[in-house]
């Protein structure tokens, strides 16, 4: 019986990929893998439908590599601080912090981008819709901050104090020490936090609909309004049918491809920092 | 000049360092503040009785949230109470019953790439899988919290069974327990805390869920009775506040929400913490 529980998990994995399988590749057959995934236009309404979805790809990958740029430095340098310099009591405050940034849920920190971020930008940048990639990669940043930091501090936190102590009595300063030793020591641990927030920027879905103008354009530019693969898939399923339903069971197909991928390397890495 | 212990361009290196890390600290906890402190100010006079204790009407132009606070709590209850036993049955498989490493090492890998999925995919999913079986309703959208969760619940009754000392199973099975009866009254007594902590952590995450919601519960705001009204579609708090801020442009009702969505985050994350501290105490016994 122990062992049918054990086996739910792993079923759950087929059947998810079984499903999408099944309702994904039909579409892209049908409207052709290169004319599918290399299409740069998608006007699924259309007289004459064109089901290109480069601009969501491509979105997708501008905003997670955006998110990241931004991110991750922060959060790094976050991590650094709180797991070497920071006193206790500052650790966990601050901790506490990060946990709840981390449990803040994603509708309300598209309502704050909404009303903050867009109107923000729109006025500091002087562009007539603050709705845009900019907006969507500053809260993707955002909401990724809270993994980086907590999986960052672990990993630093794990790092024999033998290491820095040799450093130390070498001469070398403290801060020296962590940025030479500590950090490079942790590194896997590091790149998993990495990872890990490419994984939750680009499976957003809520909070990046309501911030970036869910226009199917290429991203040009930083100010457009664009649609991620995510919002791609929830913004037309209440009144699709026929085929291009079924294209955006493809959509998803294809996010689910770049998540199992994200998953592999992460995989990876943890194993890693565990040896 | 003596004694220059350092060279100019270690001490701006320090400095540097300094400047950025205090720099991104300050940051991040300026962020928290301010998304805490903002949502708070434009939320909290918006939650009137009114709006707690009513449902929305068309007729008298009246916004209730209600429905979608009870929404909540039954999709919450419906979601754990089946996760529950599957995920404690499962970790207590891993950690009790299996010797077939391969085995373990496949179910571990799945629970690892479930916890990875983004919750739109789930969505999808389990609008393929249930809502097109038994209708957009609120049993579909639990049940696709409940494969969502199930890692969560998994992940957090391991850990605690980990710490249950190996000679008390070995105490048990020497007065002849069989290795159920070990289960039941050794194993079982012994990661209630575990268990507790995962029903937190997934708690907080069900709260949290929209995407998953959207095409599996529905955007009703009735109010519904239990059991029967499981079979009806109903949207919870995070779904309602996303269907009154983006297409209803109310805002005062979506921070309204927020507000409360952000008391119940603080709250689960501070039972986070009691729990994690008793568990942590109990550790270093």
């Amino acid at each position: 019986m122990f062992l049918m529980m054990g086996l739910i998990a792993v079923g759950c994995v087929l059947l998810i990929t079984v499903y999408l399988l099944i309702s994904g590749v039909p579409a892209i057959c049908e409207i052709g893998p290169i004319n599918f995934l290399f299409g740069t236009k998608w006007a699924s309404t259309a007289a004459e439908p064109k089901y290109g979805i480069l601009p969501f790809v491509l979105t997708s990958i501008y905003g997670t590599a955006g998110a990241i740029l931004l991110g991750v430095p922060i959060g790094f340098m976050s991590a650094v601080y709180l797991s070497k310099l920071a006193s206790p009591r500052l650790k966990s405050v601050m901790q506490s912090a990060v946990s709840l940034l981390a449990g803040i849920p994603s509708v309300v920190y598209g309502l704050v981008g909404m009303l903050v971020l867009v109107p923000g930008i729109r006025k500091l940048f002087n562009v007539p819709d603050g709705a845009s990639l900019f907006a969507a990669i500053i809260v993707l940043a955002i909401m990724i901050l809270p993994s980086i930091i907590k999986m960052s501090v672990t990993a630093l936190d794990a790092v024999p104090k033998e290491y820095e102590d040799a450093s130390l009595a070498l001469g070398a300063r403290p801060i020296e020490t962590y940025f030479r030793v500590s950090v490079p020591a942790a590194k896997s641990g590091i790149a998993a936090a990495v990872v890990l927030g490419v994984g939750r920027a680009i499976g957003e879905a809520m909070a990046v609909m309501m911030v970036a103008g869910n226009v199917p354009n290429m991203p040009d530019s930083l100010f457009q309004s664009v649609r991620f693969l995510t919002t791609a898939v929830s913004s037309e399923m209440a009144y699709s049918s026929g085929l291009q339903r079924q294209a955006l069971f493809s959509i998803a197909l294809v996010l689910f491809v770049f998540i199992m991928l994200i998953n592999a390397v992460l995989n990876f890495l943890l194993k890693r920092e565990k040896e | 000049m003596p004694h220059q212990s350092l060279s100019r361009k270690r001490k701006n290196y320090e400095a540097l360092m300094k400047v950025l890390m205090l720099l991104s600290v300050g940051i991040t906890a300026a962020l928290v503040l301010f998304l805490l402190i903002y949502v708070l100010v434009k939320g909290v006079p918006n939650i009137t009785w009114e709006l707690l204790s009513t449902s929305p009407s068309y007729l008298t132009e009246r916004i209730g949230i209600l429905p979608d606070i009870l929404n909540t709590l039954y999709i919450l209850l419906l979601s754990l109470l089946i996760v529950l036993p599957l995920g404690v049955g499962a970790a207590i498989y891993l950690s009790e019953y299996a010797s077939n490493k391969k085995l373990l090492a496949l179910i571990e890998y799945a629970a690892e790439t479930l916890s990875g999925i983004p919750s739109i995919i789930y969505g999808l999913v389990g609008m393929l899988l249930f809502s097109n079986s038994m209708g957009t309703c609120l049993m579909a959208g639990a049940l696709t919290l409940v494969i969502m969760n199930l890692p969560t619940i998994m992940r957090a009754t391991q850990e605690s069974l980990k710490t249950v000392p190996q000679s008390y199973r070995e105490g048990a099975f020497g007065l002849g327990a069989g290795k159920w009866r070990v289960v039941r009254t050794v194993v079982l007594p012994g990661c209630v805390d575990g268990v507790i902590t995962g029903c937190i952590l997934a708690a907080g995450r069900i709260l949290g869920e929209s995407a998953a919601l959207l095409f599996t519960a529905g955007f009703a705001h009735t109010v519904l009775s239990f059991p029967l009204g499981m079979k009806s579609p109903g949207a919870t708090l995070t779904v309602a506040l996303y269907v009154y801020a983006k297409e209803q442009g109310e805002f005062g009702v979506a921070f309204a929400i927020a507000a409360i969505l952000m008391f119940m985050t603080i709250l689960i994350n501070f039972a986070a913490t009691i729990v994690q501290n008793r568990f942590e105490k109990r550790k270093s016994l």
